[in-house]
């Protein structure tokens, strides 16, 4: 009666993770109940907050509408993955501290990792831009205003 | 919120996603991207005993710009269509409609052929399809056949593709007049919200400005997406003046039954279907004009 | 104490970030116990029902379920929650007891080895049920025949009192003129993305509950040992749970009374976090659901001279202090207008929906939006414009302190300074020529304008007023500050924290008076066993009360410090200085002792010491709320909070004629909440809370079908407002210290949120005005607005 366990190999913040999931166990959870990495956030899980946004193969997606056994093969960054190699905070994460832009913090790692996805593709985007990069990760703290601020900042830093 | 259990399998190809339909019939369901099907699957509303994972067929991810139309493979991720600049020339409707479609992520990991499939009478997609008569190619064990939009969309997230198809490719047709313009819009509460109605129109005038094609369609307006060809056909060698596209939008809004819902009455749903049908006519009008 | 200030008011980034920012946050969800069990729910699809039978035996034999608890066993073993108003009868638990009073009531809790296989389990629990008559509808559930959800309460009424404060019926006899109509506020929350969490385990050994839990509550960990029938000293609740996001609602009292029972009796770790639809439906956090029947008394020239509001508040299925939110607003009943003859008439009454609980501000964003409605009435039944109307109103600067009719002091204020440098920042000329230029183009548009006030400092004395039963007049806070032996300072404080940047308050107000940096100050949390009194971070209180007390545990702490210099330099202390933690004789600088030799004095050198002085370096301060501690006279007035921050917002919204959709094209709010200890946070708060009052104003609803039934149970129906629906959103600083606290701060947790519906709502009916359209009620959807052009435009 048990469920049947796929095997996945998966390459999480660089490096090669191997499991055994049941199929129904979802991209969030795996990543938040078996690798530990607790930073992704779950807020609805039907696709709508952005709280478990991460990068699949460096593109933005909701990891609740995953399941584990899909990222098979696939490259996934969680806002673990994206400090700088030697550990420091990326000029994202510094600039999202500096205009204040989180406060509980739940919403932050989807906000980083849907924006930092913005500024890979689109180094130089208007306030739109921003907030449209954003629209799909809700926030009840901020307001929005900061965190847009956090990342016109960043855009402006990595300019330099 | 966590899915009912199920069993899983990762097709390698068209051919054997069919066959697992066909073993499995009715317990069975594909997996695109999943934007709408996993959340359905954690509320337990949908509860297939098999999912078939077609996102790592290679075959259903085709993109090819050809003469007269664009051809995508079902699981063609939407936010490739939407960043494709020949495609957006040859049938800008689509890329038009994509930036309506829920949000960036969502885009990252839905599918062409998903929204399709899914049916969703208010979703943008499906609506681009039956304005431009795009046709759907089904494959199962038993062969291939194509369906047009028309007939593929058969009622409220219902198609006709038979339990044991997989949708393959869509062919989206294009215009061949050079003055060919389109547009998209809707009305949701939120922005990427479901529409409330979404309207979608491509108009090709010639050299003096006279209509000599038009398309519209509606969605959120009924139980399928809606095209208006007779209206639309009634639109030809006018000059697509505001008048005449109020009449035409008039008349295909007073066509349609939509329904009731927490956020939008009927009568208000037939009241912006007017609206954005004119609306999106007037657009389609304006930037065929400027080509 | 005055400025100027070396780290008060300064930019500086909060403690707090580093570790979101890195994904190292610590949330219930992420507290991972050996051996942790999973809670799933089973509801009641019904409104009101009595529950025939439950049969668990096929959710018992399911794989890894190890428990499934029904409200048979759990409310014979648990004591009923607490309801704050006078009503023994209506009791609460966490599972039904016997009877579903909502759709969505939990009625039986399955334990297993992962939520999935507890969901799967919770599918096979069967239960039987008769459904029985209901009522939805608040007028309804207070007229005669009504169905009640307490029949052993005898009525649906929860709370009912008349108020009259100054010649309200003499003033409306004499007055010019009067109006009267309905504002309605629609049921909505602050709905936070994380849902409430909590985790239990309970010792043998030590006869210990440990409890972690996503918690903002005041008396939670008393609270929930009385329900479990244990000790106080028995429950250690953990405070350094990261708390994601909470504004109000998350006083999950009755999960954690389950889940520590669960606990208990199983004897392993459990663990309940709400999914979506349990926290939508189930979770019993809710909100006002309230309509104002107002009326006004007024003459000619604007001066307003009475107010009658009449409020009546659906609160649920049940209670806990959500009635409350119904006298909280008493302490501001006037707003900042001069009007001093006022009658309130609360009601709170019984419906089957889902329970409604504190919501940030405690009801006062919804008074305020009536009262603000009723202003813009005024404004347009005299032809007057809407500033005038309420300058000629407000309490002027040189009448504060100021007592309202209802017996609360306003400290400070100068609202007409507010409001006019608000305008000026938003250049109203320009934004009126927008509007009208925006008129002739054929759209709708409107300039929306709302001036209120934010309560602040957490005197809830408003429960003393509504049951007087309870004489709890005790409103505190503490802090404990520590100096260890390498001279490095902790504070410890006594709550959890939801996003306010209590550590970067803390560590900023214990830097500035031991003038050390606080870079290097440490803030850490007691749990419940260690803690000092603590009424928790609500009423826009911590900033008053937490600061105070970690300023008063401070300055002992250096009072101290120059104690053992004056003793070892053999002088009076007042001959000595303090700078920088070190203390020297003035004019002599040389003779001095430096931080670490001071500690050193203190931990080690107990020779050194003066008498009297305890060994070690620490300090704790507990204290009262300033202008607390009295009980309400016998007409029903008594000072609630003790001060009262404000704020101006203008608002330019249009409006697409055709489709009735609203867009909101400028923000600007003029906030004055006194000296700001850290203006980024300050200044977040209140964007969040605009971006709060916007979903309030035009998305957020619970919606109830005629049977009971919610309607936007997901997040696909309760519409929170994101990057794309909330502007650009303008702040303009101004400062009104308070004389009551210690740098002269008000709170300021409720900010934003307590005055944008009013003026959005205001915007609103100012751009349908020409059309002779007004929509009173919240949320203002975009159906409803092409309903009040319709018509009109047709005609047209």
């Amino acid at each position: 009666m048990s469920e049947t366990l796929h095997a996945v190999s998966v390459e999480v913040n660089g490096k090669p993770r191997s499991a055994q999931v049941p199929a129904r166990l979802s991209l969030v959870d795996w990543l938040r109940e078996d690798l530990f990495l607790t930073g992704t956030h779950i807020g609805c899980e039907h696709g709508i907050c952005g709280a478990c946004s991460v990068m699949l193969d460096g593109e933005p997606v909701r990891a609740c509408l995953m399941y584990a056994v899909q990222a098979h093969g696939h490259r996934v960054t969680t806002v673990e993955g994206l400090a700088k190699p030697d550990g420091s905070m990326s000029v994202l994460q510094d600039s999202f501290c500096e205009t204040h832009g989180l406060q509980c913090g739940y919403c932050t790692p989807g906000m980083l990792i849907a924006s930092q996805g913005l500024l890979n593709s689109n180094p130089n985007p208007t306030e739109a831009q921003i907030r449209d990069a954003i629209g799909g990760n809700l926030c009840r703290c901020t307001g929005y205003q900061q965190i847009v601020e956090a990342v016109q900042l960043a855009a402006e830093k990595l300019k330099k | 919120m966590k899915a009912a259990p199920f069993e899983y399998i990762r097709a390698a190809s068209v051919a054997e996603a069919c066959e697992l339909l066909r073993r499995h019939g009715d317990g069975a369901k594909l997996l695109a991207g999943g934007q709408s099907l996993v959340p359905m699957m954690a509320m337990r509303l949908v509860r297939p005993a098999w999912l078939i994972d077609i996102n790592e067929i290679a075959a259903l991810k085709l993109v090819s710009v050809e003469k007269d139309a664009v051809r995508t493979g079902a699981c063609t991720r939407q936010c490739l269509v939407e960043r494709d600049d020949a495609l957006a020339a040859k049938v800008p409707l689509l890329a038009q409609a994509l930036s309506w479609v829920g949000h960036v992520q969502t885009r990252n990991r839905g599918t062409i052929g998903g929204s399709l499939a899914h049916a969703d009478p208010c979703a943008e997609l499906p609506l681009v399809a039956q304005v431009l008569g795009a046709r759907m190619l089904l494959r199962s064990g038993s062969g291939t056949r194509t369906l047009e939009a028309e007939k593929f969309f058969s009622g409220p997230m219902a198609t006709s593709a038979r339990p044991d198809e997989c949708l393959e490719e869509i062919h989206w047709p294009a215009w061949s007049w050079r003055r060919t313009g389109s547009a998209f819009t809707e009305i949701s509460v939120r922005h990427g919200d479901f529409a409330m109605v979404a309207a979608a129109a491509q108009v090709a005038i010639d050299g003096a400005g006279r209509c000599v094609r038009a398309a519209f369609g509606l969605g959120g307006a009924g139980g399928t997406p809606l095209a208006f060809p007779k209206i639309a056909a009634r639109l030809v060698g006018t000059r697509l003046d505001d008048a005449a596209v109020k009449d035409a939008a008039h008349a295909a809004a007073t066509e349609t039954e939509p329904g009731s819902d927490l956020h939008a009455s009927a009568e208000y749903r037939r009241h912006l279907a007017g609206v954005l049908a004119a609306r999106a006519l007037r657009e389609a009008r304006e930037r065929a004009r400027t080509r | 104490m005055t400025g100027p200030f070396r780290y008060i008011g300064a930019k500086r980034r909060a403690k707090e970030h580093p570790r979101f920012v890195s994904g190292r946050g610590r949330f219930v969800a992420d507290i991972a116990l050996p051996g942790m069990k999973h809670v799933a729910l089973v509801a009641s699809p019904h409104a009101a029902a009595r529950i025939v039978s439950i049969d668990t035996k096929a959710a018992l034999a399911a794989p890894g379920v190890l428990h499934v608890l029904t409200g048979e066993e759990f409310c014979a073993n648990t004591d009923s929650l607490a309801i704050g108003v006078d009503a023994p009868a209506v009791t609460r638990f966490a599972l039904a007891n016997g009877v579903v009073r909502y759709a969505g009531e939990w009625v039986a809790a399955v334990v297993a080895d992962s939520r999935a296989l507890a969901e799967d389990a919770a599918e096979r629990v069967e239960v039987e049920y008769q459904p029985l008559p209901h009522v939805i509808d608040p007028e309804k559930a207070l007229a005669p025949g009504a169905p009640l959800v307490h029949p052993a309460h005898g009525t649906n009424l929860l709370y009912h009192r008349k108020f009259v404060w100054g010649p309200v019926e003499e003033a409306f006899a004499n007055a010019e003129h009067r109006i009267a109509f309905r504002a309605a506020w629609g049921r909505s929350a602050t709905v936070p993305i994380e849902t409430f969490g909590v985790a239990a385990q309970w010792d043998a050994g030590t006869g210990i509950l440990d409890i972690w839990a996503s918690i903002q509550m005041p008396k939670f960990p008393d609270q929930a040992a009385r329900a479990l029938r244990l000790p106080g000293n028995a429950v250690r609740v953990h405070h350094d749970v990261d708390v994601g996001g909470s504004y109000g609602v998350k006083r999950g009292i009755k999960h954690t009374v389950l889940v520590g029972y669960l606990a208990k009796k199983l004897g392993v770790a459990v663990r309940l976090i709400e999914d979506r639809l349990e926290n939508l439906r189930g979770g019993d956090m809710q909100g006002p659901d309230r309509f104002f029947d107002m009326q006004l008394a007024f003459e000619g020239d604007g001066t307003i001279r009475a107010m009658k509001i009449r409020a009546v508040d659906d609160v649920g299925a049940y209670a806990g202090r959500s009635p409350f939110q119904l006298g909280k607003p008493v302490t501001a009943i006037c707003g900042p207008y001069a009007i001093d003859a006022i009658e309130y008439e609360p009601t709170s009454v019984m419906t089957n929906k889902t329970p409604q609980e504190a919501v940030r501000g405690f009801g006062q964003s919804p008074t305020n939006f009536a009262i603000e409605r009723a202003i813009d009435r005024v404004a347009r039944h005299l032809g007057m414009d809407r500033i005038e109307l309420r300058k000629r109103n407000f309490i002027r600067k040189d009448q504060f302190p100021y007592t309202i009719a209802s017996g609360s002091t306003y400290d400070s204020g100068d609202y007409h300074a507010v409001l006019d440098k608000t305008l000026a920042a938003i250049d109203y000329a320009s934004l009126v020529a927008a509007r009208d230029e925006a008129r002739s183009s054929g759209r709708l548009a409107g300039i929306g304008i709302s001036s209120c006030l934010e309560p602040s400092g957490g005197n809830s004395a408003f429960e003393v007023l509504m049951n007087p039963k309870n004489e709890n007049t005790t409103w505190m806070d503490s802090c404990l500050v520590r100096i260890d032996l390498s001279g490095s300072i902790t504070g410890v404080i006594n709550n959890s924290s939801a996003g306010q940047g209590h550590e970067s308050l803390v560590s900023t107000v214990l830097g500035e008076i031991l003038e050390r940096d606080p870079e290097t100050i440490r803030v850490v949390r007691a749990d419940s066993l260690t803690a000092l009194p603590s009424n928790s971070p609500v009423g826009s209180r911590m900033a008053i009360m937490l600061g105070g007390a970690a300023a008063g545990a401070a300055k002992t702490i250096k009072e101290t410090l120059v104690a053992i210099a004056a003793h070892n330099f053999e002088c009076p202390p007042g001959d000595l200085e303090y700078r920088d933690g070190s203390v020297s004789l003035k004019g002599a600088p040389e003779k001095r002792l430096d931080w670490d030799q001071l500690v050193e004095i203190a931990h080690r050198k107990f020779h050194q010491l003066p008498a009297g002085l305890e060994p070690g370096l620490q300090a704790k301060f507990v204290w009262e709320v300033p202008t607390g501690g009295a009980l309400p006279t016998p007409e029903g007035r008594i000072q609630i909070y003790p001060c009262y921050a404000f704020e101006a917002h203008i608002v330019l919204v249009e409006i697409d004629p055709d489709t009735g959709k609203p867009a909101i094209r400028k923000y600007i709010c003029g906030h004055d909440c006194g000296v700001m200890i850290n203006p980024d946070i300050v200044h977040g708060m209140t964007y969040g809370g605009i971006a709060h009052g916007i979903g309030a104003a035009l998305y957020e609803k619970f919606a109830y079908t005629e049977d009971g039934q919610l309607a936007s149970g997901t997040f696909m129906d309760y519409l929170i407002p994101s990057a794309m629906e909330v502007p650009a959103l303008a702040i303009v600083d101004h400062c009104t210290p308070s004389p009551l606290t210690t740098f002269g701060q008000k709170g300021s947790g409720e900010a934003g949120y307590l005055g944008a519906p009013a003026a959005i709502a205001n915007a609103i009916n100012d751009a349908l005005d020409p059309l002779g359209a007004s929509i009173d009620t919240l949320p203002i959807s975009h159906l409803a607005i092409w309903k009040a052009i319709g018509p009109r435009k047709a005609a047209e």
